[in-house]
């Protein structure tokens, strides 16, 4: 059985470590083809938030839901249709990019894994860098090979964290057009960001926070910077 | 079943090419065991005559901080690029994940042992090859119980601050009936006359606490890994 990711729910949603409140009452929504960002200074709880959307945190309080089913009810399930690239790029350094993402195939008991790499690497222009360790690679390629390890398994709901992390320019354009292109086909995207400049325009939608806490959205004039500014400062 | 012996398989296989590429664990360990028994041989064999009786609890001291060496390192590598949250994330089996790096650290173990008891066989004037199955079984059974603690604990602490200090905190008070077995039954093996109905009844009491470590690890691995 698949999870069902056609929209995510977010509902009081708490996280505590002990007497520090990481996240607190944080509510929100959004339908499959949609790219939600997470925005806030630095320990705004963005991360703790994606860890907890990918059922690796549970929440102190509130709930997440997935279709009409809460996250952690759908177990290994729900984890099949999730993809992550964490700050912390989730590979192995002393491995090749294709034992990487060979290891991360074939334990997602995916069908077809060579021909999958291949394509992956082809994708993240790194085929002929396929059989090098990935301790030799920059952070631009390490960040693409994570990319792909987080999309090898075509997931319904997509998670990155500070994705833009490291790349040039150009990487950075196709690391956006690569979304827009999950995003047409359904995948329902959460990116949490700093690069504001870069995700102006790509978002669909975007959650606001700060020390844990919610901020409204001021909507109005300007760009997604002036946005941010306006909600930061003045909440 | 089959899914879970894929995963096993996968992480297993993953631990080793790992380690062969680095060799970083296996040195290091087989180096601190070696320097363990050498510097206990020095102190214990007097004129070429070791201490009576003093041979089987140095190769099971060795074994437990070696072991634990490799624990905390093998979790390490886990913890560095964050990769432990991405098998968690995988719609694996969550206990296949743990018997899978158990799988690995057992072999690393092995390997080590496989050094480090004919060492102690050397310097101690131990008789190891007078009951090779029997010792081999102790052996066995006392690893697979210290590791089946120990690949949990370290889990568990990865994320932990003072880990390292922890570790071995929380691991040998755990694995006290596992080293008693241990160094009684190699204890037995190794006198000139091998107590064999001796050795056999702490194999047989290994084997239970193997099989009740590795329940309640595989029960609570789930849990404990979900924060």
């Amino acid at each position: 059985m698949t999870a069902d990711l056609r929209r995510l729910g977010v509902v009081d949603l708490a996280r505590h470590y002990g007497r520090r409140k990481a996240l607190s009452q944080i509510n929100f929504a959004c339908e499959a083809g949609q790219i939600l960002g997470l925005l806030g200074p630095n320990g705004a709880g963005k991360s703790t938030l994606l860890n907890i959307l990918a059922t690796l945190l549970t929440p102190s309080r509130g709930r997440v839901e997935y279709g009409d089913r809460e996250a952690f009810e759908g177990g290994a399930d729900t984890r099949a249709c999730i993809g992550m690239l964490g700050h912390d790029l989730f590979l192995y350094p002393e491995l090749t990019a294709t034992e990487n993402l060979t290891f991360f195939g074939q334990l997602y008991g995916l069908s077809g894994v060579p021909a999958r790499v291949r394509t992956a690497l082809e994708t993240a222009g790194l085929a002929e860098r396929a059989d090098d360790v990935v301790s030799g690679f920059s952070r631009g390629m390490r960040q693409r090979v994570a990319l792909e390890r987080a999309l090898l398994h075509d997931p319904r709901l997509l998670l990155l964290d500070e994705p833009f992390t490291g790349l040039d320019q150009a990487s950075t354009a196709a690391l956006v057009e690569r979304l827009r292109e999950r995003q047409r086909a359904g995948c329902l995207i959460v990116v949490a960001t700093h690069d504001l400049d870069v995700v102006d325009g790509v978002l669909s939608n975007a959650v606001f926070l700060r020390g844990g806490r919610q901020v409204s959205d001021p909507g109005g004039e300007g760009g997604l910077r002036e946005r941010y500014k306006r909600a930061i400062t003045e909440s | 079943m089959k899914g879970f012996c894929r995963v096993v398989w996968v992480v297993v296989r993953k631990d080793l090419t790992v380690e062969v590429r680095s060799l970083e664990i296996l040195s290091t360990t087989i180096f601190f065991a070696v320097t363990v028994v050498l510097m206990f041989s020095f102190g214990l064999v007097v004129e070429g005559r070791p201490l009576e009786d003093v041979a089987a609890a140095i190769l099971w001291v060795a074994i437990a901080f070696s072991g634990t060496l490799a624990l905390g390192r093998t979790f390490e590598r886990e913890r560095q690029n964050d990769t432990l949250r991405a098998l968690l994330l995988a719609p694996a089996d969550r206990p296949a994940l743990y018997v899978g790096k158990l799988g690995g650290i057992l072999l690393l173990m092995g390997l080590v042992e496989l050094v480090l008891v004919p060492l102690v066989g050397l310097l101690f004037a131990a008789p190891i090859f007078d009951q090779v199955l029997r010792l081999a079984a102790l052996l066995a059974g006392g690893t697979i119980g210290f590791a089946a603690v120990g690949t949990l604990f370290a889990a568990m602490l990865v994320r932990a601050r003072s880990r390292d200090v922890l570790l071995p905190v929380m691991l040998y008070p755990m694995t006290v009936p596992v080293m008693i077995a241990g160094v009684r039954g190699t204890a037995a093996l190794f006198q000139p006359t091998p107590d064999v109905a001796v050795a056999e009844f702490w194999i047989a009491l290994l084997v239970f606490f193997d099989v009740v470590f590795i329940t309640l690890a595989l029960w609570t691995f789930e849990p404990v890994m979900t924060d």
